[in-house]
Formats: C-alpha cells, structure tokens, sequence
C-alpha cells in the first residue's frame, strides 16, 4: 500500500477504535480538539524541520505530492492518528486505574472502604 | 555535530514540553506507569508501520543526520524514539488543556473519576452517578453514560 493509502486507513482504525473500541470518544471531545489544535502547529514545525533539512526523505512515488511546511500532507493524516491512538490508550489506563487517585492528586479517600493508596496510576 | 540533528530535534520537543509538567503539574512524567504502559501499544503498532514503510522505501532517512544507530529492521533508533517523544508531548499537551480547563463543564476527558470525593467538584459530575456500593463494582459504564448524558445537556459535541 502507498503511504497515502495506510495513512488514510490509519485515521480511520484510529477513529473506529476511539469510537467503538476504547469507547472514549475522544473525537467528539471539545479538550482534544483543543488539545490537537496545539500538536498540529507544533507537528508541523517539527516535521518542517526534518523533512526541510531533508533528515527524513520519502519516496515521490510512496506520496500524493502536495506538501505542507516542507512536509507531506500524509503527515498530518499519519499524525493525526498516531496522536488519536495515544491519547485513546493514556485515557483508556486512565479510566481503568481510576479507583485511585489521580490527576489532580492524592485525594483524601473515605477510610470506610479500606482501601490502601496508591500513587502512579 | 551533524549526524545529531534528528536527536536535536527530539531534544527540542522534550524541552518545549517540560514546562508544562512543572508549571501547569500535568502529571505526565509523574504517573510514569501508566505512561510507559500506553507507549508500548504506540510503539508496537507505528514502529510497525514504521518497519513497513522502511520495508518499501517509502521514506528514509539521511545518514548524516542520524547516529547511526540502526535497530533490527533498519530503522534508525531515533525514529524509534520520535514514537515515544511524540506521544509524551501530545499527552502533555491534553492534560495541560485539561489543568486550564479542570471543572469545566463539557471539558471532561473521560477518565474523570465517577465517584464525588471533593464536594467542590460536585457540579461537573453527572447526577446520575450511582449509589457506590463497592468500589470495586461500581465500574466504568455508570460515568460512561452519564458523561454522555452531561455532555448532551451542555449542547458538547
């Protein structure tokens, strides 16, 4: 498959996992598009800069052409997914260690329930 | 100093971010655990791609610019490592949204805890929230659905 192919396909496992897999929903979440606003100016600095030193080259025939910031525009396809994939999973071990205290800290705990706590979920 | 500029590029990004840890106490880096186990699902699969693409020589990477350190593969350690600087920042970023917008309504993650142990954030936890009988129990759906429900009525998404 071509890059811009697999970078197509990837946005949308990346999606259907989100929506019916993780069931977190992120893409119709105000803070991620708040969030993905952010990454994509610095995605496409960064990415300029290693596709504009040339550090990282593809193959003309891998991609459809047109370029962003020196970069392709299946970059932002690829980074998109990648970014919506790890967000899902840091959500989903969220959501699961959520019995514990976590991101906003160490919170007092009814003692009732015996429950020891633990940091680092 | 060349054969570094793909590390240096990795280095900003990890520098960029760092305040965000300090001064907004995202708690990326201090919940470690729960960070290293989400980069390992990242790496497997776009490292996989990664291998794929490399495979078919649909991008490859300036030998002057890398340390030369390939792993099996072929693939150059610092791709490897853009798979877990990458997603680091893009959690710092989410939860650095979250820190300005905590107890925001409509702002909500998911991974909000469902049970009210601070009287003060009450009001951003769905009503419906049930009786916790054990903690153990008391499970993900409860929130889930009433997530969903709290998103609706303050017309998000």
């Amino acid at each position: 498959m071509s890059y811009t192919a697999l970078a197509v396909a990837g946005v949308l496992a990346a999606v259907v996992a989100d929506l019916f897999a993780f069931r977190v929903r992120l893409v119709r979440r105000r803070a991620f598009w708040t969030a993905y606003a952010i990454i994509i100016v610095c995605q496409l600095v960064t990415n300029g800069v290693l596709t504009g030193f040339r550090i990282v080259r593809y193959d003309p025939d891998a991609i459809l052409g047109p370029r962003i910031a020196y970069a392709p525009v299946e970059d932002l396809l690829f980074g998109f997914a990648l970014v919506l994939w790890t967000l899902d999973w840091w959500v989903w071990f969220g959501r699961r260690g959520r019995r514990r205290p976590t991101a906003t800290g160490r919170r007092r705990r009814p003692t009732a329930t015996g429950r020891s706590q633990v940091d680092g979920s | 100093m060349r054969h570094l500029g793909y590390l240096a590029v990795l280095a900003a990004c990890l520098l960029g971010t760092a305040p965000l840890e300090v001064f907004l106490r995202t708690r990326v880096y201090a919940r470690w655990r729960r960070l290293v186990r989400t980069l390992v699902p990242v790496l497997v699969v776009f490292v996989g791609w990664d291998l794929y693409a490399i495979a078919r020589g649909q991008w490859s990477f300036d030998a002057c610019r890398v340390t030369g350190v390939r792993l099996p593969g072929g693939i150059p350690v610092e791709e490897v490592l853009f798979f877990v600087v990458v997603p680091i920042c893009a959690i710092l970023t989410l939860e650095a949204v979250r820190a300005r917008r905590r107890d925001w309504p409509g702002w909500s993650v998911g991974d909000e805890p469902a049970v009210p142990d601070r009287p003060d954030r009450a009001e951003t936890r769905p009503e419906s929230v049930p009786r916790r009988t054990s903690r153990g129990k008391a499970g993900r759906q409860p929130d889930d659905r009433g997530d969903a429900s709290r998103r609706r009525e303050v017309g998000d998404g």
